[in-house]
């Protein structure tokens, strides 16, 4: 059970770092440059790395806890922001040119989407009978960040966007799994890593596929497929 | 012995990846995908009648080989087999002589992410199988690297690698509620959650359960998760067009199996069945309205796969021997009936030279043996008499209005019956209309090889014997498997 006494100091530390993650996808909403999303994503994954670090003091120091810090800080914190970071470059495309949905209304429907998953989360510790506000704080991260990363898929047109759009999903689960199952088989941890960086190769390479055939990386000119 | 024979099962297709790469000739890459089909081929039926219903665990646990992983992994290697005689005929064809090599060696290894899947005793090693099965695939979508196909290839993944990450948010629930009975760490085989599902919580369950029924409801092609479903099964070729449709579709609909099972035994009085039961209903709806206006054959196709994942979903979601033991037959009738659609669909377009029905016409009369044979297949697939999938759609109607879902079998019935009207009616117009354009088909088709015939003719085959006899043999094994997934219920 992840629910275990913490100190009042791991579980300061754990929140601010939670919250630092769901601030970044905040920022991702409200802005429409790439450069801004890559540096809000790469932010995020240094504040998961830390929550991986705090759990695992917290947790006797777990080695393998400390593994998937250092793992998340390596992969994607610099590896996979680098990568974007080149694809971007060399699409020569720094921002975001047909808006769905403007970047003020995207922060409105964030904030609502917090609310929502804040109280999904309330239902379900109220029918598990569980007090802390641990659980509710991962949950509430963990269901927020997946609706908003939804909603930035979404909205948002550009390939690169979606990349990291369907990277920070997964960020959001790699937040709600270390608070609520530290004791997770280490597997997971590697293979989400292992799976996240073929997905950047595959996407590396479609969109490169992308600007040869159709002369944009804007997927709203995928239109031929209908019906 | 049905451990070596499950290491032929990965090792056969691995080292046609590692070939294919090395030898860099069309010809060899196509002669040993096939060898490797084969190999496949016998192991997983050799597999089917060693294990007999058995559960064997291989590889520290990781490893689970049991009856329902052994009819998938079946279903899969009889497609494989299928699709890569088809290939040696059809690929040639696109002209792009150079790439085949690649093809093959990712066909290999999007058919050996396929075997393997079902045979992940955890469910994390489950979901990174199906993963990589998308990933691969994605490249094979791409293939002809068309703006179409490049297009359904995007598509492909970003849909469904963001439907799957709600199947890992629903693991990670699955996991956590485990963790209140079997302590914070525990190996997470379904076993395991099994055990500890009676003592979860039923709204953490329930929460959990449809995060992993859309997650892998997405990669099944459930409406209406389905979007992706029909661009990359039209735009891939031909022999992908049927492994996607009939081998991986129900890889990932044995992860939704298997979660129902745990999540059967929590206390959640029924309302994951009912999810499954209205999803698959919602998947018939849909797929019916898409094909009675279909204007592309490969469409028509991948909208019938929606409709069959549909039937499945319902006889899982029914349950009972009926409704289970129906799903798992039209597993395999829907694997052979689908590929043979689908290589007919392919022979006819590259034929016709394009994809669209109001350019095929006469049919028939251009290529008498081929065309009867698809005629055959497309009466099979809306679920005729004397094929097979009449007999598992009826076993499903059954255990509907046996297990009070008599709506959702009602209507299943009527629009089965729809179906049946709108697909047989495009098929009417491509055989007995005239061509609206006597110009355009005053050149004439191309003619087909025979690799791309004899496929279609090894599907049909196995159809009609298993429409006119369903064995006592694989009655019972289905029958097993039905109350081996019940068995857990309270």
């Amino acid at each position: 059970m992840p629910l275990h006494p913490l100190s009042p100091l791991a579980s300061a530390l754990l929140s601010l770092t939670a919250i630092a993650g769901l601030l970044c996808v905040f920022v991702m909403l409200g802005s429409r440059w790439l450069d801004k999303y890559l540096y809000a994503f790469a932010a995020e994954s240094w504040a998961i790395a830390a929550l991986a670090a705090v759990i695992a003091v917290s947790r006797n120091n777990d080695p393998e806890l400390y593994l998937i810090a250092a793992l998340t800080a390596l992969f994607r914190g610099l590896a996979l922001p680098y990568l974007i970071w080149r694809m971007i470059r060399r699409l020569a495309v720094t921002r975001e040119l047909h808006e769905i949905l403007r970047p003020a209304s995207g922060l409105v429907i964030g904030a609502a989407a917090v609310v929502f998953a804040l109280a999904v989360s309330y239902r379900l510790r109220d029918s598990l009978n569980l007090g802390g506000a641990v659980v509710i704080l991962a949950l509430t991260v963990m269901i927020a960040i997946q609706l908003i990363g939804f909603l930035m898929l979404a909205v948002r047109q550009e390939a690169v966007t979606q990349v990291i759009g369907l990277l920070v999903l997964e960020n959001g689960i790699l937040v709600g799994a270390l608070i609520l199952i530290p004791g997770m088989p280490l597997l997971i941890e590697l293979m989400l890593l292992f799976d996240v960086l073929i997905a950047v190769a595959c996407f590396g390479v479609l969109v490169r596929y992308l600007t040869i055939h159709i002369g944009t990386t804007s997927t709203l000119a995928l239109k031929r497929l209908v019906g | 012995m049905i451990g070596a024979l499950l290491l032929v099962l990965a090792i056969a297709p691995a080292l046609v990846v590692i070939f294919c790469l090395l030898l860099r000739s069309p010809r060899g890459a196509a002669a040993l995908n096939l060898a490797g089909a084969v190999a496949v081929f016998m192991a997983a039926v050799a597999l089917i009648l060693l294990a007999g219903g058995g559960s064997y665990r291989f590889w520290h646990d990781y490893i689970l080989f049991d009856a329902p992983a052994a009819w998938v992994v079946l279903c899969a290697a009889l497609v494989y087999l299928l699709s890569a005689i088809y290939a040696i005929g059809y690929m040639p064809q696109l002209g792009e002589d150079r790439r085949l090599p690649q093809f093959y060696a990712l066909f290999a290894g999007f058919a050996l992410a396929i075997l393997v899947s079902p045979l992940m005793n955890n469910a994390a090693l489950y979901w990174i199988a199906i993963e990589a099965t998308t990933l691969v695939s994605t490249f094979l979508v791409a293939f002809e690297r068309a703006a179409e196909s490049l297009e359904a290839a995007w598509k492909y993944i970003i849909v469904v690698s963001a439907g799957i990450s709600l199947a890992l948010f629903g693991t990670v629930l699955f996991y956590w509620g485990g963790s209140f009975a079997l302590g914070p760490s525990y190996n997470m085989t379904w076993d395991a959650l099994l055990r500890a599902a009676p003592g979860m919580n039923p709204s953490l369950v329930m929460f959990a359960f449809l995060l992993v029924l859309v997650g892998y409801g997405t990669k099944v092609g459930l409406a209406p998760m389905h979007t992706w479903l029909p661009d990359a099964h039209s735009e891939s070729p031909a022999p992908i067009s049927a492994m996607l449709s009939g081998a991986l579709l129900n890889a990932a609909m044995l992860g939704i199996v298997r979660f129902l099972k745990i999540a059967d035994a929590a206390p959640t009085v029924g309302l994951p069945r009912t999810a499954l039961v209205a999803l698959g209903a919602l998947s018939l709806l849909v797929a019916a309205l898409f094909i009675v206006r279909q204007q592309s054959i490969k469409r028509l196709m991948a909208y019938s796969s929606v409709e069959h994942m549909g039937v499945i979903a319902l006889g899982f979601g029914f349950g009972g021997v009926f409704g289970v033991a129906g799903a798992l037959y039209h597993m395999l009738n829907h694997a052979l009936n689908k590929s043979l659609m689908f290589f007919g669909a392919g022979n006819m377009m590259r034929s016709f030279g394009s994809k669209q029905i109001k350019d095929l016409r006469r049919v028939g009369a251009h290529f008498p043996v081929p065309a009867a044979l698809w005629l055959a297949g497309a009466v099979a697939i809306t679920g005729a008499p004397p094929f097979g999938l009449f007999l598992s759609e009826l076993a499903v109607l059954r255990a509907g209005f046996e297990r009070a879902f008599g709506w959702a079998a009602a209507l299943m019935a009527v629009l089965l019956i729809v179906i049946f009207v709108g697909f047989l009616n495009h098929f009417r117009a491509m055989y007995w209309d005239e061509p609206a354009d006597w110009a355009a088909t005053a050149r004439t088709p191309l003619a087909m090889s025979l690799w791309c015939v004899v496929p279609m003719a090894l599907a049909l085959l196995p159809l009609l014997v298993l429409g006119l006899w369903w064995p006592q043999a694989v009655w019972r094994f289905l029958a097993d498997i039905a109350h081996s997934l019940k068995a857990a219920a309270p």
